[in-house]
């Protein structure tokens, strides 16, 4: 059975259909060139709806660790680490585990309610802009954001007197790669998550807490007996806490190191946004 | 009428093992208002999606707006709008925002936006709800919202998967005045609907689907014309003697359907086949003429109600 409009229905067709298409590839041309800059936009407005509360952890989160840490721990190690302070020693790594902790908050819920309870990625892809521009949009949001908290941390760091080198600055963009290699992982994972059933919970009590905890943070990962060292290795944070150090203190690192550190973190953001391209792409698709 | 904005041949749409569309055919030309009616499940919605240049045919041809959605998935969905049958308006925005953003979405200038908005608010009869939050809003008021959203782009094709599923009553009025607006004005109208009613009120012509293919086609009154006769009527034995009562009224009417609860009596006249029915000495607990439907189509095509 067909139901083809009827031949005598149809005027001359040719013409029309150009111009139709014309138009169609006309209007194509910014989506396929901006559309990732559009959900970012997206993010952006609907950050305002609790932007006050993002700004106030912000602040809030550094100001308690570095008392507690800074003030407190710091005060039964007087000797220092490696050299410098315990809060010097430490201050790097909280920088670090602060952008992990923006990328786990941004990565897990938010990733799997974007395709189920607010299912606002159908609606992105039903307008022009392509599976693989929402994840950059949505990667590059939360990498904006990422920066934004660091910053403020890295502010409050210095308030604290935590940074002894000028080139301490460069621990903000060393966090900001390491928060989107541990954001880029758990998202390659969250989006592949049709029913959430305490997955998620998972991924944070037995990947992150251990990650934040055995990554060299808060003591230096040598101190570990040799079987539990391989945590560090394969953890994301443990390489950005160490280029951290070397950037706020000249934590001496081996020049080969540098660049296996360097090419790990690289290579998970890499990763990770083509496998999360990949699942979500796919499931738009569908 | 020009050529047609939407071409499918043979189309085909295969998950795993399961084949949800089976090579379907059919044309929609512009200004048209084209149904696909049929239970759910039927392939209906996959169909839509694969009209929305997002879901990729396994098989066949499909072109909208002289594209290939394969290749420029992009391009056609520029001219596109979008009603999906679960509304995905984000929560987390306000009424007027949800249609900012998605109008960004097309990279149109935001005064261009601006100014839709208003008017598609104005449209939607939502203008005194713009500040408030999506989550307020009563089903038909986000129904409508995202009508709203899909026209902010100004599309040459609407699409709309069962536009008013789940609505009451009053709320599926106001959502037809509305699209039949839109149809006045001359915007393409592709609707699936699982209700006749809503068939036979917004559609010029529609396909009627099973099973992932198509089984008549035509305009709700030829459809009707074609597989059903001008009135039908219903009569009620009570459960446990509808069969024995359907053998006694054999050979009344053009046809009978025996459905579980009732018998159904295909005829130009009800009236005279109610008095046939009554000079036999059977006295049905209810009776009721009415006219014939899209449902009874879809009995005669298929042997099964559309709303099972």
């Amino acid at each position: 059975m067909t139901a083809i409009v009827p031949e005598s229905a149809r005027a001359s067709g040719p013409d029309h259909e150009n111009e139709n298409a014309r138009r169609a590839l006309a209007a194509g041309v910014a989506p396929r060139k901006f559309g990732a800059l559009y959900i970012v936009e997206h993010r952006i407005r609907a950050l305002r709806g609790y932007a006050s509360s993002a700004i106030l952890t912000s602040l809030g989160n550094p100001i308690v660790y570095l008392f507690a840490l800074g003030v407190g721990l710091a005060s039964l190690v007087p000797e220092g680490i490696g050299g410098v302070s315990y809060l010097e020693f430490v201050a790097p790594a909280l920088l670090c585990a602060a952008a992990m902790t923006v990328a786990a908050n941004e990565t897990t819920y938010p990733i799997v309610a974007g395709f189920k309870w607010n299912p606002i990625f159908f609606g992105m892809n039903a307008s022009p802009i392509a599976g693989a521009q929402i994840v950059q949009g949505v990667m590059i949001f939360i990498a904006l954001r990422m920066t934004f908290a660091v910053a403020v941390y890295y502010a409050v760091i210095l308030a604290f007197g935590a940074v002894p080198s000028v080139w301490g600055i460069v621990t903000v963009p060393i966090a900001v790669l390491t928060g989107m290699a541990i954001g880029l992982l758990i998202s390659s994972y969250s989006a592949t998550l049709k029913d959430e059933r305490g997955q998620l919970a998972m991924v944070m009590r037995f990947g992150f807490t251990p990650m934040f905890l055995f990554s060299g943070t808060f003591f230096p990962l040598e101190q570990l007996p040799i079987y539990l060292q391989p945590i560090g290795w394969v953890s994301p944070l443990w390489h950005g806490v160490e280029l951290g150090r070397l950037a706020a203190y000249g934590h001496a690192i081996e020049p080969w190191l540098i660049a296996v550190h360097i090419g790990y973190l690289v290579s998970i953001v890499v990763i990770g946004l083509w496998s999360t391209s990949r699942t979500m792409t796919r499931r738009l698709a569908g | 009428m020009p050529a047609p904005v939407i071409t499918a041949s043979s189309l085909v749409k295969k998950y795993d093992d399961f084949t949800a569309v089976a090579g379907i055919d059919f044309e929609v030309a512009p200004g048209e208002s084209f149904g696909l009616l049929g239970p759910n499940g039927a392939g209906k919605s996959t169909t839509m999606r694969m009209i929305g240049a997002v879901s990729t045919r396994t098989d066949g041809e499909l072109e909208i707006l002289g594209l290939d959605p394969n290749l420029h998935g992009p391009d056609i969905r520029s001219q596109l709008g979008v009603v999906p049958q679960q509304d995905n308006l984000d929560l987390d925005l306000r009424v007027r925002d949800n249609l900012l953003v998605y109008g960004r979405y097309f990279g149109l200038p935001r005064k261009l936006i601006a100014e839709r908005a208003d008017e598609l608010l104005e449209f939607a009869q939502l203008a005194d709800r713009k500040t408030a939050k999506v989550d307020e809003l009563s089903g038909g008021m986000k129904r409508r919202l995202t009508i709203a959203r899909a026209l902010i782009n100004d599309p040459r094709i609407l699409l709309l998967d069962e536009p008013t599923t789940g609505l009451d009553p009053q709320a599926r009025h106001i959502l037809w005045d509305r699209l039949f607006r839109l149809k006045e004005r001359g915007t393409t109208l592709v609707l699936t609907t699982h209700y006749m009613d809503e068939a036979e009120q917004l559609c010029d012509r529609l396909v009627v689907v099973d099973k992932g293919q198509i089984m008549a086609e035509g305009s709700p009154a030829s459809l009707i014309r074609e597989y059903s006769s001008r009135e039908v009527l219903e009569v009620r034995f009570g459960s446990d003697k509808n069969a024995e009562a359907a053998e006694r009224v054999q050979g009344i009417g053009e046809r009978i359907e025996v459905l579980p609860d009732r018998l159904l009596i295909y005829s130009d006249n009800g009236e005279a086949e109610l008095e046939k029915i009554a000079a036999m000495g059977l006295h049905p607990i209810t009776s009721l003429v009415r006219r014939s439907s899209l449902e009874d189509v879809f009995l005669r095509l298929t042997g099964r109600s559309l709303i099972e």
